[in-house]
Order: C-alpha cells, then sequence, then structure tokens
C-alpha cells in the first residue's frame, strides 16, 4: 500500500508536510480532509487519527499524526537532502528549537489572526471586538518580531546557509494571517527576503501552489455556508471569545 | 555546560531529570521565575525569549526543552542509554509525536489549571471565576484522557516498553496540576502505574527531589509578596483572561 497523506491545504502544518514530501519527490497519496466540512470527525479519518486532526499520514500499517514528527519521520525514511535536518549537532538544534518553540508562538498566534479576521465574523456573524483584535496582534507581532530577531538574524535560513525543516514550518504558519488580508510582510524587508529565499529553495511553482487555497481564503469564506459551521462554534466561544 | 533552571517550571524539571539521571555534568545556573528574574539584564544576555530552561554549552546557546533534551541524548551517546531517544524509525516517531502534541495539549492545560489555582488566586486576591476554572478543569481532564487513549494504550511507555523523553516530558507535565493539589492520579489505575514505571526508572528520590517545589506552592503567596512580583503580575494575568 501507497503512503497515504490526509491533507487539507488551508491548513498550515499539512502545507508544510504537502511541501516537503513534493519537493523531496516522495510517492504518496494524497487524501483530501476538508476540514471547515467537518471531515476530520469521521469515523474512517478517526482509525487514521483519534486526535481529529490534519495532517496525519498511514505508511502500511503504521500511523502518525503531528506535521513536525511526520516530516523527521519522512526525512529519515526516504533520506531526504541533508539540509532538511542537518546531523551537525548544533544546526540541527537550531532546527529543534525552533520547531519546539513555534507551536505556542507564531502558530497559535497566526492562527488566531485567521480566524478573528475571517472565520469568526462568518460563523459568530460578528465582528471580533476591537480590543480582542488588537491583542492577537500585539501577539503576533511579538512573534514575528522574535523570528527575525532571534530565529532569523543575519542569516539567510534558521540553522544558517540552507533551508531546512524550520523555514519550512515558518513559513507556511506566517502565510496564514497573510491568507486573512493581513500582510505581514509589508513592513518587514528582512522577513519579505527569506520568505523569498524559502520560496526559490523549495520552487517557486510548488509553493505558491500549496499556498493557492490559503490566499483565495477571504473570497472562499465568502461563498461558504455559515449554517453548515456551526459545529465550530463551542471552540470559538472557548479559545477565542 | 551550564543550565538555566527554575525548578517550579516544568520543562526545567524534564532537562534537569535527564542531565541527572544520565550522569551529565553541568552546572546548575538558578533563575529565580517567582522573583522575575528571567528579565534581568543577566539572563538576557543568555536568551532573549526570556524563558527557562536555557543551555549554554561553551558558545552555543540553546533553549526550548525539546531542543535541550535532543541535543543532550545526541551530544552524550556514551552517557545516555539508546532507549531516551530510539534510532528505529518508528519508535523515534512515536517519540517525537508526542513531543510535538504536548505543548499545546498536557503542557497547555495543565499550565493554565496551575495558574489558575495557585497563581491568579494569589495575584488578584480573588478566585477564578467557576465557569473559567471549570472549563479548564474540563480541558485538562479531556486532554489527560486523549493521553491514556492515544500515547499509552498497551503499551509499558509511550514509545514501547522502554522509557523515552516522551515519558519524562509527560510526567513533568502532569506533575504540574498535582503540585496545586489537584490529584490527576486518583481514580486512575493505569495512569498511575505508569507514574510509577517512569518514576522507578528516573530514581524515586531524584524525582521527589526535583518536584519539591512544586508540591510546596503554598509558599507561593508570600513569596511572591517578598519579591514584590504582585503588581508585575497583574497585567499578565488580566491579559489570560481577554
Amino acid at each position: 500500500m501507497a503512503l497515504e497523506i490526509y491533507l487539507d491545504l488551508f491548513s498550515q502544518p499539512c502545507r508544510s508536510v504537502y511541501i516537503f514530501a513534493k519537493k523531496n519527490n516522495i510517492p504518496f497519496e494524497f487524501k483530501k480532509i476538508s476540514l471547515l466540512e467537518g471531515q476530520q470527525y469521521g469515523e474512517d479519518f478517526g482509525k487514521i487519527n483519534m486526535m481529529r486532526k490534519a495532517p496525519a499520514i498511514r505508511d502500511g500499517d503504521f500511523c502518525l499524526s503531528e506535521s513536525v514528527a511526520i516530516m523527521q519521520y519522512l526525512a529519515e525514511k526516504f533520506q531526504t537532502p541533508a539540509h532538511w535536518y542537518p546531523s551537525d549537532l548544533q544546526q540541527r538544534a537550531r532546527v529543534n528549537e525552533y520547531l519546539s518553540w513555534q507551536h505556542m508562538a507564531i502558530r497559535m498566534h497566526g492562527s488566531k489572526i485567521f480566524w478573528l479576521r475571517l472565520l469568526i465574523p462568518k460563523i459568530m456573524g460578528v465582528e471580533v471586538p476591537q480590543d480582542k483584535m488588537d491583542a492577537a496582534l500585539e501577539d503576533l507581532n511579538a512573534s514575528l518580531k522574535l523570528v527575525e530577531d532571534k530565529f532569523l538574524q543575519d542569516r539567510p535560513f534558521i540553522a544558517g546557509e540552507q533551508v531546512s525543516l524550520a523555514d519550512l514550518v515558518a513559513i507556511v504558519e506566517i502565510m496564514q494571517p497573510v491568507g486573512s488580508g493581513l500582510d505581514v510582510f509589508e513592513s518587514r524587508p528582512r522577513l519579505s527576503a527569506w520568505r523569498e529565499r524559502v520560496r526559490a529553495a523549495v520552487g517557486t511553482e510548488l509553493f505558491d501552489e500549496a499556498h493557492k487555497d490559503i490566499l483565495a481564503a477571504q473570497e472562499m469564506v465568502k461563498t461558504m455556508d455559515a449554517s453548515k459551521m456551526q459545529v465550530f462554534k463551542p471552540k470559538i466561544l472557548k479559545l477565542f471569545l | 555546560m551550564e543550565l538555566y533552571l527554575d525548578l517550579h517550571s516544568q520543562p526545567c524539571r524534564s532537562v534537569y531529570l535527564l542531565a541527572k539521571r544520565t550522569g551529565i555534568p553541568f552546572t546548575f545556573k538558578s533563575v529565580d521565575l517567582s522573583a522575575g528574574q528571567q528579565f534581568g539584564e543577566d539572563f538576557g544576555k543568555v536568551s532573549v525569549v526570556r524563558k527557562v530552561p536555557a543551555m549554554k554549552d561553551g558558545d552555543f546557546i540553546l533553549t526550548e526543552s525539546v531542543a535541550i533534551l535532543q541535543y543532550m541524548v545526541e551530544k552524550f551517546p556514551q552517557l545516555v542509554p539508546g532507549h531516551w531517544y530510539p534510532s528505529d524509525l518508528q519508535r523515534r516517531a512515536l517519540v517525537n509525536e508526542f513531543l510535538s502534541w504536548q505543548h499545546t495539549a498536557l503542557r497547555a492545560h495543565g499550565s493554565k489549571v496551575f495558574w489558575f489555582r495557585a497563581v491568579v488566586p494569589v495575584v488578584t486576591g480573588t478566585a477564578v471565576p467557576k465557569e473559567k476554572m471549570d472549563s479548564a478543569l474540563e480541558d485538562l481532564k479531556q486532554t489527560m484522557d486523549l493521553f491514556q487513549s492515544k500515547f499509552l494504550k498497551d503499551s509499558s511507555f509511550i514509545a514501547g516498553e522502554e522509557v523515552s523523553l516522551a515519558d519524562l516530558v509527560a510526567i513533568v507535565e502532569i506533575m504540574q496540576p498535582v503540585g496545586t493539589g489537584l490529584d490527576v492520579f486518583e481514580g486512575q489505575p493505569a495512569l498511575s502505574a505508569w507514574r510509577e514505571r517512569v518514576k522507578k526508572v528516573i530514581g524515586e528520590e531524584l524525582f521527589d527531589e526535583s518536584h519539591q517545589s512544586i508540591m510546596n506552592v503554598d509558599c507561593l503567596a508570600k513569596t511572591f509578596q517578598d519579591n514584590g512580583m504582585l503588581e508585575f503580575l497583574k497585567p499578565r494575568i488580566n491579559k489570560m483572561f481577554t
């Protein structure tokens, strides 16, 4: 049985896994899971990942979730070029450090902005209070500052001279608020330059293809049927409001 | 090697436990979080992120406990047995899967309950509103159930029959709410059995020693007051509720 990768390209961690697998010519079957339609709650997907989240893989009878773990697994199994997850002790540590930090920082803050700007107004039918929006933006800006000042500094990529899993995970997360109409790159020339380097390293065609859906999110959300998304209300109330 | 630690902090405990258990030589550099030392000038030179743990190995500085643990395993193969971070592809994946998942699950919810029970009432002078407390407790319960049904299942440890970094990180996070007097192990025989197995591998004495601060959080009230931290913490806490 071929490697199956369960993906929804609206999801940041799905994009990093997708780009990594395609860039490295890893043979896989793309199994589409539509998160906004709630397909992650279906019975079949529950057998793949009981956490009900994407991405997830099924490799023979081995199932795995968590994009970071999936990419570490694929890098090892398919012996991808070393720069993706360097074997040098300190370089690898730099990558691991970013992969760990990002969960409760850029991922959390970028996701929140996406929900606050696009999904919550659609699902709840109300605009988010300005003070909440401001607080979320402040958090995102603080995270972006750390990406620039700590993780990149004057290096071309997070781990040094070559692109790695860290840059891939970083870029897909930073593109999320961009998809909601917030161009975080606009006032950040250093970050923009890094984005272009990552885009070139990954392949501009692949990068753009992977981000097609998220960059069309504003349009897509307009045409979505809010009544079908009411299942997200409790989560929204709990997490964001 | 210098390890910048405050054992009130879960990720500091996992780093401390691995180093002590395996005999990795290090200097313990105390960073007193209850006195705000992470915001001091000295620590700022170590880590601009202002968080613990942090590691300084010669000129090389590293933050994030997961990265530090992975670094220690790799740097000291002669001291750290392979089971801590197995080289087998699938076993390592199971460890990595847990280490990734835990940030926004066990860690997030365990920390929140800790803050709500032990810190917020002390700083603000009032208990957390019942609705918020119940919600946080419910989240913790759900995450603990998920931890057991997905990560523990029928094996002795997360990655199989031997302890690994995953169990170490799990146990220190689970101990955080326990320190506030919330016994999450009560009525959970499988979870308790796992805890005992992990404690045994680490060594009871070392385990208990590293958890001494967190098991005595009643002192926090006076500590914060003595250190002038109450006013500093208030806006942070307000933000948690925004």
